[in-house]
């Protein structure tokens, strides 16, 4: 941060701000400036992200989705954040108000505070904490908190409940997420999200996921346990609709829940960058060299474009996955966490150190499973393709005789 | 051993159904949208695309009204006023009234039923949002007419194109008619 703060100066004034009288007030306006700049990244992402799934999920129930308020529907997320905006911030009579009025905040808190050391590519990172990736798991705490506060403070059975559920489930899937982050540290021997990023290659099979059948389940279990944490579908049991009105955000309205949905979807962004950093070779270039990528600005702006496109397409998948699975039962959901992804993280460790033992992953038996395991998924992910295929070739026919219009309607042509 | 094998049945199951549950929902998302998106993309009119009986705004022929006031009598929520009155000079009975309060009318249609010459009938228009509600109702007569006198065997070339009710209805910002004027009162009854 500081080194970059002084490049900024130096590049743009042409003097080094070291020695300076006001040097501290130098680097004060630079760090305010990178806040801005990626809390606007978090507010756009997590606007245009709302409209996005609620497209993606209106496609996926044959609807088309919001589309009356400018081009497409685009601007339906800036009418809805306007709309709340002007709404009347209530605070319930019999609401512990201090806690109730602060509670939104720690859970903004805690999804902003992540964005500090997650990379967006090289050398593109506010500050590249050697302790990265363990501040993001304990940053991420505060939403927790933040969560358990507004539950309780709303004087009110259904937020209490999503509460309490939440810290439950939050405290629970730390568990198997930080075992399998583990793995990915023990493979790089750095807790910085840079160096882990760095320690992987460009090309698929060099990625930390196809370095074993431990690393491809250790990455399905971050996957689970990362939903659980960002509240996402299988997992919203907090805010469960059906079963507790809106959860912890019951009683609230107006700008602070504004404030609750904007960390939510911004989450999507962090978790999904998470996916990508620690498993997917966040923003490595096919056969560039980590030097050659932090020195030139071009191949810098490149490594930023294939994170930002690895990094949506997991959010897609979580979408996906969203509007795919029901929510889990309460005890299901903790049933899931404790007898099975637990105690197949811990096997995940120990398999991964074995094989480590057993093999480096440079050597030919560790290219040979990176490889295979690479193929394994390619086959499995063509699989899946042909299964989607065949469900839609299942019904094209009938359709087109019952309908007289081609059932073909894809995505990218706007309904 | 059973525990083991439900163990790691459970995780199969999972995955498969992980699998097959995406490939649908994928699949999906190159169907076409079933949503019709009245008003604006429309493959053809919409009078069009409603069903054959569809029981729209109420209209009146009244070129072969005979006068009998049978619809009247069978609207359940009196919403259809008609009156007859004899020529000061003629004498003969003169049709001075056809009114249909749509606002009201739940398009039940057993006005429709009674009806001899079937000159009152649905039609396909629904789009009739005003912002006065007095602006509703549908006024059939201009000017006293004569009832039509029905004869066997006669075909009636009755309109049902749905013309007559289209000009009846009221632009969106057409004021109230003048004796409702003031008054929020659209009671036809009284």
């Amino acid at each position: 941060m500081q080194t970059l703060a002084d490049i900024l100066i130096q590049k743009i004034f042409g003097v080094s701000p070291q020695g300076w009288f006001w040097t501290g007030t130098c680097y004060l306006v630079v760090i305010v400036l990178f806040c801005l700049v990626l809390l606007i990244f978090a507010a756009l992402f997590a606007g245009i992200t709302s409209w996005v799934e609620r497209r993606i999920a209106a496609r996926m129930m044959s609807r088309v989705g919001p589309n009356r308020v400018g081009p497409q529907g685009f601007l339906q997320w800036l009418a809805d954040g306007l709309k709340l905006f002007l709404k009347e911030d209530i605070i319930p009579s019999g609401a512990d108000w201090p806690l109730y009025r602060m509670a939104p905040y720690f859970v903004f808190a805690g999804m902003f505070g992540t964005f500090v050391a997650l990379p967006f590519g090289a050398s593109l990172v506010a500050a590249d904490l050697n302790v990265g990736i363990y501040y993001l798991l304990a940053v991420t705490a505060f939403v927790i908190v933040g969560i358990i506060m507004g539950g309780w403070s709303s004087n009110n059975k259904w937020a209490l409940f999503g509460g309490i559920r939440s810290a439950a489930q939050l405290v629970s899937y730390e568990i198997p997420s930080g075992l399998t982050v583990l793995v990915v540290v023990l493979l790089t021997g750095s807790l910085s999200t840079q160096e882990i990023i760095k320690a992987q290659g460009g090309l698929p099979w060099d990625w930390f996921i196809f370095h074993s059948p431990f690393t491809v389940a250790a990455f399905f279990i971050f996957v689970t346990a990362a939903l659980a944490e960002g509240n996402r579908t299988p997992f919203d049991l907090p805010e469960a609709e059906s079963e507790l009105v809106a959860g912890y955000a019951t009683e609230y309205s107006g700008f602070r829940f504004v404030v609750f949905f904007f960390a939510e979807w911004a989450n999507l962004w962090v978790m999904s960058a998470l996916m990508v950093i620690l498993f997917l070779g966040g923003w490595r270039i096919p056969f560039v060299s980590v030097e050659a990528t932090t020195s030139t600005w071009w191949l810098i702006a490149l490594s930023f474009v294939i994170f930002c496109v690895k990094t949506l397409v997991m959010v897609f998948f979580v979408i996906h996955i969203r509007w795919t699975l029901p929510r889990l039962r309460i005890d299901q959901m903790m049933k899931m966490c404790w007898t099975y992804l637990v105690p197949a993280a811990l096997v995940c460790i120990l398999g991964t150190m074995v094989w480590m033992g057993i093999a480096d992953w440079q050597t030919i038996p560790g290219r040979a499973m990176r490889g295979l395991m690479f193929l394994i998924a390619a086959f499995v992910a063509l699989k899946w393709l042909a299964r989607v295929r065949y469900t839609y070739m299942s019904d094209r026919d009938l359709y087109q005789k019952m309908d007289g219009r081609p059932l073909w309607y894809p995505p990218w042509r706007l309904p | 051993m059973s525990a083991v094998s439900h163990y790691i049945g459970n995780i199969w199951t999972a995955a498969t159904s992980f699998f097959e549950g995406l490939s649908v929902t994928m699949s999906w998302m190159f169907r076409r949208p079933m949503t019709i998106q009245y008003p604006d993309k429309i493959d053809k009119p919409i009078d069009q695309q409603l069903p054959e009986r569809y029981r729209g705004f109420l209209e009146v022929d009244i070129r072969y009204c005979i006068g009998c006031s049978a619809c009247m009598r069978a609207c359940p929520i009196d919403c259809i006023r008609m009156e007859v009155a004899k020529h000061p000079e003629s004498g003969t009975r003169m049709l001075t009234r056809f009114d249909i309060d749509v606002s009201k009318c739940m398009f039940c249609g057993l006005c429709t039923e009674v009806c001899p010459t079937g000159c009152l009938h649905h039609t396909k228009l629904f789009e009739g949002t005003n912002a006065h509600i007095e602006n509703l109702v549908l006024r059939y007569v201009d000017v006293p007419v004569e009832p039509f006198k029905m004869k066997k065997g006669e075909e009636n070339p009755i309109d049902r194109s749905g013309n007559i009710a289209r000009s009846r209805l009221k632009d969106f910002f057409a004021p109230a008619p003048p004796e409702f004027q003031g008054s929020r009162q659209g009671d036809l009854t009284g």
